[in-house]
């Protein structure tokens, strides 16, 4: 177990360093020039090369890239292009708060709805509430972001008009909304079915006889017998659906006109914006790489039937 | 599309003269949702690739005094901001998401993940452990992100070195587009590749064991030979379960990245390139059907290439007979 966890968490650095190292080559290879990028086209070829020299970028690539790395362990990953004069931290700070309360918003949606609603379905196997249920999540994970966005957009916004269109003003704001729901239908349908059949499958299961058979309340039974052990595999699909939400973040972010990190990476994209690029990578491939740690680690803790270190068993 | 009409013939127990195919293929096509997803799936993969000749107008044949129409007999899904045909412009790229699709498939998960899969599962030690080890730590990377920088930094070179060899061979390439499906289709499936491999290597690992292996070995049949005709047909069930499942992952992630602009570049259509441009509020509130019928479009794509993933996990799993 804890050489496990060690070796995780050993893979933990040696990925961000091949995916930083990656993304730090291609910005310098691939095409736009950082100088050229950051004095614009028409500047002076004297000029550009007294800033290439100063700022070391003639240097070697290795040498260019452990110095990135020296700022970046503290906290500093350059100056935007784009932005002039403002810090790439600074930038990011105040997107990624942005990104971050929609995420959590869309998050507290797919768990507060889905879970419950799983649960209803698998207490009531078999009739008109679980197959009206079961054919909602179908429909709500079959349809794409690309879909409901716009539709929500079209009803609410437009048509109802009882809602604002676009813009951000915080997690309690009513421009959160339409957001909000729109990114959390995949994941309250997820949730949902994942949470109804563990459950009917702990339901079945001979120690919930046990429990219902020495006379234990059906609260008590469901409570601590089928709710605990019907939420291991909720667990760790939320785990994933973190990372399904980055995805859909972009495209949310987009429709709705939210200033948050998805919609700050495309500009970068487009103006060539390395320092901002890399950042976003770091910090996007750290989360990932920790979610699905975290995931792993909590897994065994929650069912000590799990051994670790079977690495790929099949 | 009547697979019933056939004779009916006598089973014998014992008497298994049909191939696992024919049974599988039998099986889904007896569902009707199987066939209803193959039915939709093959207009919209035809229409793609018969696009010139189904559709009335050439994709960026522009009217502009047509333009912004709604859907109207001569142009049933509308025209758009230059007039150009919206269904024709839809056919078009679906005709990208089909290459897009069938490229990365066949160059992703079927040559490179059945090989490195067979591979590692067939000599085992060293070469196993290097080639899991490479694809662990492929799959645990940011796909999206690694794509999205592949696509937008290589692009350009890749394009360059193109038109390079345009100037050897003397005819247009990169106005067809070509370089864009290339680079996404690789950059997608240097990500696609690994989950096959394991996969295909479990199932290797499995049927090596068996006798008729240990037989084909004994009268001497080389190492080649044996996973070909030996192992790789043993595998194959799962692994078109398993590329049937894949179909709207690859499907989604091209929409995707061109929606970010990233992927397909105008004037080549593509259906993320259409919600991309029509994806705004104004567009929405006075010409809703620029984005709702790409957007339409989209959504039976994705629903039927999930509901075929099901029905085809249903009809060529082994273990759900």
């Amino acid at each position: 177990m804890g050489t496990y966890i060690a070796r995780r968490l050993l893979w933990l650095p040696i990925i961000l360093l091949i995916v930083s190292f990656i993304t730090f080559a291609l910005g310098r290879f691939g095409p736009g020039d950082p100088v050229e990028v950051l004095m614009g086209q028409y500047a002076d070829k004297e000029v550009v090369e007294r800033i290439r020299e100063q700022r070391g970028f003639n240097d070697n690539i290795f040498v260019q890239y452990g110095r990135y790395l020296k700022n970046v362990t503290r906290g500093d990953f350059g100056e935007s292009f784009k932005y002039r004069g403002r810090t790439v931290s600074e930038l990011l700070k105040k997107k990624m708060w942005v990104s971050a309360q929609l995420n959590i918003a869309a998050l507290f949606l797919s768990v507060s709805i889905g879970i419950p609603l799983g649960l209803f379905a698998a207490f009531k196997q078999g009739t008109f509430w679980d197959t009206g249920t079961v054919a909602m999540t179908l429909l709500g994970q079959s349809i794409p972001v690309f879909l409901t966005a716009p539709m929500l957009l079209l009803i609410f916004a437009l048509k109802l008009d009882i809602l604002p269109t676009h813009g951000w003003g915080g997690l309690f704001d009513t421009r959160t909304i339409l957001p909000a729901i729109a990114m959390g239908v995949p994941g309250i349908a997820i949730i949902t079915r994942l949470t109804r059949a563990s459950t009917m499958e702990v339901i079945s299961q001979d120690y919930v006889r046990t429990a219902r058979a020495k006379g234990l309340s059906e609260s008590m039974v469901q409570r601590r017998h089928v709710l605990r052990n019907s939420m291991i595999p909720v667990i760790t699909t939320l785990g994933f659906s973190l990372a399904g939400l980055a995805f859909t973040s972009f495209i949310v972010e987009r429709f709705f006109g939210i200033p948050g990190i998805g919609n700050l990476f495309i500009e970068s994209i487009f103006a060539r914006d390395f320092p901002v690029i890399n950042a976003v990578i770091i910090i996007g491939t750290t989360l990932f790489v920790a979610a699905n740690l975290i995931v792993d680690l909590i897994y065994p803790w929650l069912d000590p039937r799990i051994r670790l270190g079977g690495a790929y068993a099949t | 599309m009547q697979p019933e009409r056939t004779a009916p013939t006598l089973e014998l127990p014992g008497q298994r003269n049909r191939s696992y195919w024919v049974i599988s293929l039998r099986r889904l096509l007896r569902k009707k949702i199987g066939v209803g997803c193959l039915t939709i799936i093959l207009i919209m993969y035809g229409s793609g690739i018969l696009a010139p000749l189904v559709t009335p107008y050439g994709f960026n044949d522009q009217d502009l005094s047509i333009t912004k129409q709604g859907p109207s007999l001569a142009h049933p899904f509308g025209t758009d901001r230059l007039g150009r045909d919206e269904l024709t412009r839809i056919i078009y790229g679906l005709r990208t998401t089909v290459i897009i699709t069938i490229v990365t498939l066949v160059t992703g998960s079927l040559a490179l993940g059945i090989t490195l899969g067979l591979v590692a599962g067939y000599f085992g030690r060293s070469i196993d452990t290097l080639i899991m080890r490479v694809g662990e730590v492929t799959s645990a990377f940011p796909e999206i992100f690694l794509v999205l920088i592949i696509v937008s930094t290589l692009k350009a070179p890749i394009t360059d070195w193109v038109r390079g060899v345009e100037d050897v061979v003397g005819f247009d390439i990169v106005s067809l587009g070509v370089v864009d499906y290339l680079v996404l289709s690789l950059a997608l499936a240097i990500f696609s590749w690994f989950g096959m491999a394991r996969l295909v290597r479990g199932q290797v690992l499995q049927a090596r064991e068996n006798q008729y292996v240990e037989a084909a070995r004994a009268i001497g049949a080389t190492t080649p030979r044996i996973l070909a005709r030996h192992v790789l047909p043993n595998v194959m069930g799962p692994v078109i379960v398993m590329v049937s499942a894949g179909l709207a992952g690859v499907a989604g992630s091209e929409i995707f990245l061109s929606f970010l602009g990233i992927g397909i570049q105008p004037p080549t259509p593509s259906l993320g390139l259409m919600i991309f441009e029509n994806g705004s509020i104004s567009v929405l509130r006075s010409n809703p059907h620029l984005l709702l019928f790409p957007v339409l479009t989209l959504s039976l794509l994705l629903f039927t290439f999930n509901l075929l993933g099901d029905a085809v996990n249903d009809a060529f799993n082994p273990r759900a007979r």
